[in-house]
Parts: C-alpha cells; structure tokens; sequence
C-alpha cells in the first residue's frame, strides 16, 4: 500500500495537527465565497510553492490529481458551453488548491497524531456507549484486515485458476464474504476471550 | 455495541478498501467506461449488515480516509479527497449502505435476491446519484442539471454492480445463511 504521508520531516510536520486542520478548514471557508481569478491564480501559485518547500517527494505526489484530469476537462466544458469559461476556471483553480492544501496536511501528519487531534470530537460518542478506544480499536483492526483479505483474495484467486485456467473476478465474491465472515467469527471470539472491546464507562 | 458487531463493522470497512485497491477487478459489459468496484462495498456493506451496521462500516472507512490512509481507487485517500467534486459520492456511501440495509431488513420475508437487487438499486443508484449529483452540483457550480449529464455515464457500471451484489447477497444466504446478518438481527 503506497502512503501518502512523507516519511522525511520538513518544517510543516512539525506543527500540531489540530492546528493544521484548523487552518485548512478557515481557508476553506475563507475563499468559497471569493470569485476573482487573480486571487485564485495567485492562491494555486502559492499551494504549489508550500510544495516546493517540501521537497521533491511532496512535488511527486502532484501526480495524485492525474486521475481527475477527464472530471476536470468535463467540468470546464460545461461552464464554457454556458458561456462562462472564466467562473469555470475560477471553480477548477479553487477546488485544485483546495485538494492539494488537504493533501498537504495528509502528507506532513503521521495517521496517530491526526487521531490524537481528533479525539476530542469523538468524545460524545461515550454517551451512546462507545469509546474512543473502541474507535481506535476499530480502526486498527480494519487496517489489520486489509492485507489479511488480500491474502485470502489471492488465495481463492488462485484455487479457481488451477480449477479453471482463468481469473476468478467477480465470481470470487460470494466465497470471499463467506470466508471474511468466518474470520470475523474467530476474531470476534478471541476478543471477546480477552475481556471484550473497551466500553463507554471505562476509559 | 456488541463485540462481534465491532469486528463485523470493521470487517465491511476493510472489505470496502479491497474492493478498491483489487488491481484490475473487470466487471463483464463495463464497455469501456472506467469503473471500480468500490461502490459496491458500500451496497454489500448494506446488504450484509444492516442498515446500522452498514453505515457504521462506511463511516469507518471514511475516518480512516480522512485520517491519511489512501484507501480509495487509484490510491486516492487523505484529507483531499473531501474536497474533490466527487465528495457527494463519498458521502453518499454511508447514505447508500444505510438504505440499502434498511430495505434489505423491510423485505425480510422476500427470497432473497430480489430482495437484495431492490435494496441495492434503491440505495446504491438512487440514493448514491440523489448525493452525488447534489455534491457535484455544489462543488463546481454547475446546474444540477448539468452535473447529472456529468454522472450519467457510470449509471450502468452501477446498475451491473446492483446486480452483482444481489448474486452475492443470494450465494451468501445458500452458503453461510447465518452470515446475512441482515436478515437475522
């Protein structure tokens, strides 16, 4: 699995993650309402220079938004057949820096921090019983899963070409969530045998 | 919450994440149109869980995306994929996956792949365009209008996806009956 944090540090990692997403969420809100090309022309040039000063690693991961070019074309074609070419490039600037500000907290918070950051606003959900260590129990467990089911893909992948000759797909599906639930089974088993997921009165 | 409920939560989050990260996972008659099977870990989450269950699997996943880890297609993941246009969709899961579960639990007594082919066209087509289109519209100014011309294209990879997860839903009920929990809660 490729990450998107950057494992080398640069003068962003090391300020608060709740300040970061703080910041991220005023300048959001800041420039939804502005519609002048000029501000968002020189706001892209800006996001792109925070990238710079990140290095070359963080200038890398601009090729995450390839995959949004055809949005983006079709997004500007149908602002230009409405006859505002220029509102539309006004949207596309705005929503490019705003990914890529986003992505910038991604890249700089490691995935503890950023949930040490927003515990505080999970903490209501100790009034219907659930903990933010459960939560934190479950994130754990699902990133946990997610190798285990692509083994156990693989290996229902695999069966079926020496059955057949040719890739499973879709036809994997069904014995894949019998199989995952199975396991769900046993792992619900062995959490219960070691005393259960933690609960909303104990902290 | 009970523990197994927890760990089937996170299970249909994980298997969400698979669905997207699956290299070349072909769906038959896609016609060239680039489409992943992600969206249909929302609607099996719903049809396997419940409509609880479900949604809570989708807002999991969707915490884990936002905390950093790039668990959507393609890799995509993090703190920006909330602000592309596709936001409705992203959010429309834990909406599509609730759905879904809630029609999958009113038709209890139906056999069960109409059953799971309603649940899945209802919540993953209807209610997923219904947010999608919302979202887009919201997000790049167009007209609603426009926006939905902008979605249409995907209809079918969705409407196959329906299909698939009713075939799914209905192996399932033969091979493992107790592991629709849906229709056991």
């Amino acid at each position: 699995m490729i990450s998107l944090y950057l494992p080398e540090r640069t003068w962003l990692h090391a300020i608060p993650a709740g300040w970061k997403l703080a910041a991220l969420a005023l300048i959001s809100l800041v420039i939804s309402p502005i519609e002048s090309l000029p501000v968002m022309g020189a706001l892209i040039l800006a996001v792109l220079a925070l990238y710079a000063s990140l290095g070359s690693a963080a200038l890398r991961q601009l090729a995450l938004l390839r995959a949004m070019w055809p949005l983006f074309a079709i997004l500007l074609a149908f602002h230009w057949w409405n006859g505002d070419l220029i509102f539309g490039l006004v949207v596309l600037t705005r929503l490019l820096a705003m990914i890529l500000l986003a992505n910038a907290v991604t890249m700089t918070t490691r995935m503890d921090a950023m949930m040490d950051a927003v515990e505080p606003i999970l903490r209501p959900l100790g009034w219907v019983g659930l903990s933010p260590r459960a939560v934190a129990l479950m994130v754990a467990m699902m990133i946990r899963f997610i190798p285990l089911l692509f083994a156990l893909w693989e290996a229902l992948n695999e069966s079926y070409r020496a059955r057949t000759g040719k890739r499973g797909g879709w036809r994997l599906l069904a014995p894949f969530c019998i199989q995952t639930l199975r396991l769900s089974h046993h792992t619900a088993e062995a959490l219960a045998a070691r005393g259960g997921a933690p609960r909303g009165d104990r902290r | 919450m009970k523990d197994r409920s927890l760990v089937q939560i996170a299970l249909y989050a994980a298997i969400f994440a698979v669905l997207g990260l699956l290299p070349k996972f072909d769906i038959p008659l896609a016609g060239g149109v680039p489409i992943t099977a992600q969206s249909m870990g929302a609607m099996l989450a719903g049809v396997m869980l419940g409509a609880w269950r479900g949604a809570a699997a989708m807002v999991l996943m969707l915490f884990v995306v936002a905390l950093g880890a790039p668990l959507l297609a393609g890799g995509r993941g993090g703190l920006g994929v909330f602000f592309t246009p596709s936001i409705g969709f992203i959010v429309g899961w834990v909406a599509v996956a609730f759905v879904a579960g809630a029609i999958m639990q009113a038709l209890r007594k139906a056999p069960v792949f109409p059953a799971a082919l309603i649940a899945s066209v209802v919540g993953g087509i209807v209610v997923m365009y219904a947010f999608g289109i919302v979202g887009m519209a919201m997000r790049t100014q167009l007209s609603l209008l426009d926006a939905t011309k902008a979605c249409l294209i995907f209809i079918p990879g969705d409407a196959i996806k329906a299909v698939l997860t009713a075939l799914v839903a209905q192996t399932v009920a033969r091979g493992l009956p107790e592991a629709l929990l849906s229709r056991n809660a």
